[in-house]
């Protein structure tokens, strides 16, 4: 039984004043995509921004490659191999698709992803590549801050909220790559307020009420009675 | 012709104004950080150019061999040990900083070497001048402002040509996310001051050279380097060079009109610009 | 359980108790100090009096002004000009000057209010610049080398030296009384409820309809118009006045500052404490020089970067006590919120 890629132990996460996270633990597999669902303020982006190191806490509380990494400052965490796609995409405004592109593998670890690799694969940012990113409708600003945190050839990739104010044939278009992106061994966890879009390209599913995991269950089997009772707190 | 040459020789003046505000502008473009102590940097070079090159007996400019990459050091040191720790949204703290920054360097200017006025000495090049019809181009004036236009031009090639000027555009957006990129925001800075003194250690030294100095005129250079991007206009590195030979004009023809205006006629431009284009001239951004 | 909202509190009114006994006392003072004993306490009160004035500027309306040297250096040259060459009678000029420090201060504000926060403070230090550069070019009064009080207008401020010394300080400590009085004062209306505001949230306090460029305007006019008062009666003392003096940054903004942050920006109680530290440093330092300038520098950044209330946020942070009752309490039945 081979070791989590990442391990989330007792972890107690504020968001300013305010405790957001209580006693969470959960883990994820090499190459396993994990999803997190849960309503708004459920604790899911503290929990995103804690792994990726832009909240500090406990350093044993997070274990990633069997490393205490809690308490690292996020550029330390990158280098280490974890790439965030944050909530609301957060491009650099001053920077073109291709130079937000070349920024997220300013680290240079070695991989599969490369720029050819990213136009491959969203081919409307090659025509753009040139434009200054915040030009860039929605959907395509997506693609832009997927392909940076994927220029950082990660082992370990956490989306956070992607389709969040995407419409439906975009978030469509994106959930279709997914697998492409992870198909090569690369861990996942994946924020969704879709719950539906989750399931489908998770393994397993972990469902956060209040800071807390009130649900943990593998995407194929778990019920939507289950799920309601998790996510509402009944 | 008197006023053709004022204004060929106010534009020459302007590329050191240029200099001194390329340094102001690239810390404020990256880190919103206004260094009240930058003009007194500008004369600690022209002191460490003083030491050097009668240290070593070498030519001032040979000097900057050593004076430059001197700076640059103290700008990452002073970055990463201080003023750091006084980013933020607040305007005070680097503010203050800085203020008593300013009043240190000051005083130990005048321990070390007193307040006797300094000059480095340039040899035959500070008179040596190049004959254009009527007007006379001295070499030093005309070096210095082919200097200023080359080094913002660099700068300007680093910014969006390289993957440090990446790393400053990113971390100047987005200091968070940035990190996310495997960019240490600590260091980032600290390179960003480190450059800015780089180019400060050539002002001073070109100031030194240009004219006499002593430890009290690091106010008066701020302030012109200041008024050189406010001319030019934020985020605009060639507007800050059109801002130090507007500058430099504004004092050149003050002065053909009366000698101990010079000073103020610049005064007096900046706040007109202020009244009509309270931006600047070319502005890029807020 | 009844609560009341009180603006005091029994720190509050000790300190009102204390500080009636030792306004009573300072007033004294020229029976009981010397003549140096008075200057240095003079000093003290011209420096409190700017350090408040510029914490009402900065650390309430938030306008970091690097340039209020141009109102003392304004209101040293306008004194002297009122004097020697309009003959006005010393006494009587002072609060002329105040008046034209206002007045002054007005477009000067129009101009550059459109600066914002850094660049607006270079702009401050650009215009007392101006002044000072146009101060070197008025001959009438001494040029670049400046010029000195006349002996005949001395002698009309009052009769005999003792009673010039007791004229100049009861001046300093009346301004000094006058600037925390209007300080407190305009704390405890509305227009002081609006700079609080306005520090804590400028958006927030716009959408509340609080007229955010008149609030600072009125500030920056009033603040000035004091400030020139105070320059007046620095130079008054000096009885010798000169540009490089009147408009020195140094002198009249950083030292000022470094005494507003030691003792605790955004508080009444800060600007005092600050000034006492710093002419304790004087005293006690003052023999070192540039040493001592230096030395100053070094607690400026450290207070900064270690403790950026200042001693007075330091003091508050333990205690909670509040020497001038400004913000409102709540009180309930428990005697615990009441200190």
């Amino acid at each position: 039984m081979p070791d989590p890629i990442l391990e989330i132990t007792a972890l107690d996460a504020y968001y300013a004043d305010f405790q957001a996270l209580y006693d969470l633990s959960m883990h994820v597999m090499p190459g396993e995509v994990v999803a997190i669902i849960g309503a708004n303020g459920a604790g899911k982006t503290t929990l995103m921004r804690s792994v990726s190191g832009l909240i500090r806490n406990a350093p044993e509380a997070i274990r990633y490659r069997g490393e205490a990494i809690g308490a690292l400052r996020a550029d330390q965490v990158a280098a280490r191999g974890i790439a965030l796609v944050p909530e609301g995409r957060l491009l650099f405004p001053s920077l073109s698709v291709e130079e937000n592109l070349l920024i997220g593998g300013q680290m240079h670890r070695p991989g599969p992803w490369s720029l050819e690799r990213i136009y491959a694969l969203f081919p409307i940012l090659q025509e753009r590549r040139h434009v200054p990113s915040t030009a860039l409708s929605g959907g395509q600003q997506q693609m832009v801050a997927i392909g940076r945190a994927l220029m950082a050839n990660p082992d370990l990739l956490l989306l956070d909220e992607i389709s969040l104010g995407l419409a439906p044939v975009i978030i469509k278009t994106i959930y279709e790559a997914l697998p492409g992106i992870v198909g090569q061994g690369m861990a996942a966890v994946i924020v969704e307020q879709d719950i539906a879009k989750a399931l489908s390209v998770s393994t397993r599913v972990y469902c956060l009420q209040e800071g807390r995991t009130a649900l943990e269950g593998r995407s194929d089997v778990v019920t939507r009675e289950a799920i309601a009772a998790a996510y509402f707190g009944m | 012709m008197d006023w053709i040459n004022a204004i060929v020789q106010g534009t020459l003046l302007g590329g050191l104004y240029a200099l001194f505000a390329a340094g102001l502008s690239l810390i404020f473009g990256v880190m919103r950080l206004v260094n009240i102590a930058h003009g007194d940097l500008i004369v600690l070079a022209a002191y460490l150019g003083l030491s050097v090159s009668t240290g070593l007996g070498i030519h001032p400019l040979m000097a900057l061999a050593l004076v430059v990459p001197i700076m640059a050091a103290i700008g990452y040191v002073l970055q990463r040990g201080i003023l750091n720790r006084t980013l933020g949204d607040d305007l005070l703290p680097p503010l203050l900083v800085t203020f008593g920054l300013s009043v240190i360097l000051q005083n130990a200017l005048l321990e070390i070497y007193s307040a006797d006025p300094q000059k480095l000495q340039a040899g035959a090049i500070e008179t040596a001048s190049l004959q254009l019809g009527p007007l006379a181009l001295g070499y030093l004036p005309l070096l210095m402002f082919v200097c200023s236009v080359a080094i913002i031009a660099g700068l300007q090639w680093m910014f969006y040509h390289t993957a440090l000027g990446r790393a400053f555009r990113a971390t100047s957006d987005r200091q968070d996310v940035a990190q996310l990129m495997g960019l240490n925001r600590a260091h980032v800075f600290g390179l960003a001051m480190a450059l800015a003194l780089a180019v400060t250690a050539v002002a001073g030294v070109f100031l030194g050279i240009r004219t006499s100095f002593d430890p009290s005129i690091g106010g008066g250079r701020l302030i012109f380097g200041f008024e050189a991007v406010i001319i030019g206009g934020l985020g605009n590195i060639w507007g800050t060079l059109a801002g130090g030979v507007v500058l430099g004009i504004s004092q050149s023809i003050g002065a053909e009109i009366n000698p101990g205006w010079q000073v103020l006629a610049g005064h007096v431009v900046f706040l007109a610009i202020i009244a009509l284009r309270p931006r600047g001239l070319f502005p890029r951004m807020d | 359980m009844t609560h009341a909202v009180t603006r005091s509190s029994r720190t509050s009114r000790i300190a009102a108790v204390v500080g009636v006994a030792l306004l009573l006392g300072l007033a004294a003072a020229p029976w009981w100090a010397g003549r140096a004993d008075m200057r240095l306490m003079g000093e003290i009160f011209l420096f409190l009096s700017l350090a408040t004035l510029w914490n009402l500027l900065a650390g309430y309306a938030g306008l970091v002004s690097v340039g209020q040297q141009a109102y003392v250096g304004l209101g040293g040259y306008s004194l002297f000009a009122l004097t020697i060459l309009a003959g006005v009678p010393a006494i009587w000029a002072i609060p002329l000057v105040g008046l034209l420090g206002a007045l002054v201060a007005v477009p000067v504000a129009v101009l550059i209010f459109r600066l914002r926060g850094a660049y607006f403070a270079i702009g401050t230090w650009v215009i007392a610049e101006v002044f000072r550069l146009t101060a070197a070019q008025v001959s009438v009064l001494g040029g670049g080398s400046g010029t000195s009080l006349p002996a005949d207008v001395v002698r009309d401020m009052a009769e005999g030296r003792d009673a010039r010394e007791a004229l100049a300080y009861w001046l300093a400590l009346g301004v000094a009384v006058l600037v925390l009085g209007l300080a407190f004062a305009i704390l405890r209306s509305r227009l002081g409820l609006a700079l609080t505001a306005l520090r804590d949230n400028e958006l927030a306090a716009r959408s509340l309809g609080i007229d955010i460029w008149r609030t600072k305007f009125i500030v920056y006019v009033a603040t000035a118009g004091l400030t020139a008062m105070i320059g007046a009666l620095i130079f008054i003392q000096k009885l010798r006045i000169s540009p490089d003096a009147a408009f020195s940054v140094n002198d009249w903004t950083a030292f000022v500052i470094f005494i507003v942050v030691i003792g605790g920006i955004g508080t009444l109680e800060g600007p005092i404490i600050g000034t006492l530290v710093f002419f304790a440093l004087r005293e006690i330092l003052a023999d070192l020089g540039t040493i001592y300038l230096i030395a100053l520098g070094v607690v400026a950044i450290v207070v900064m970067l270690r403790a950026p209330a200042g001693l007075w946020g330091l003091i508050r942070a333990r205690t909670g006590a509040e020497l001038f009752p400004i913000s409102h309490r709540v009180r309930g039945e428990t005697q615990q919120g009441d200190r």
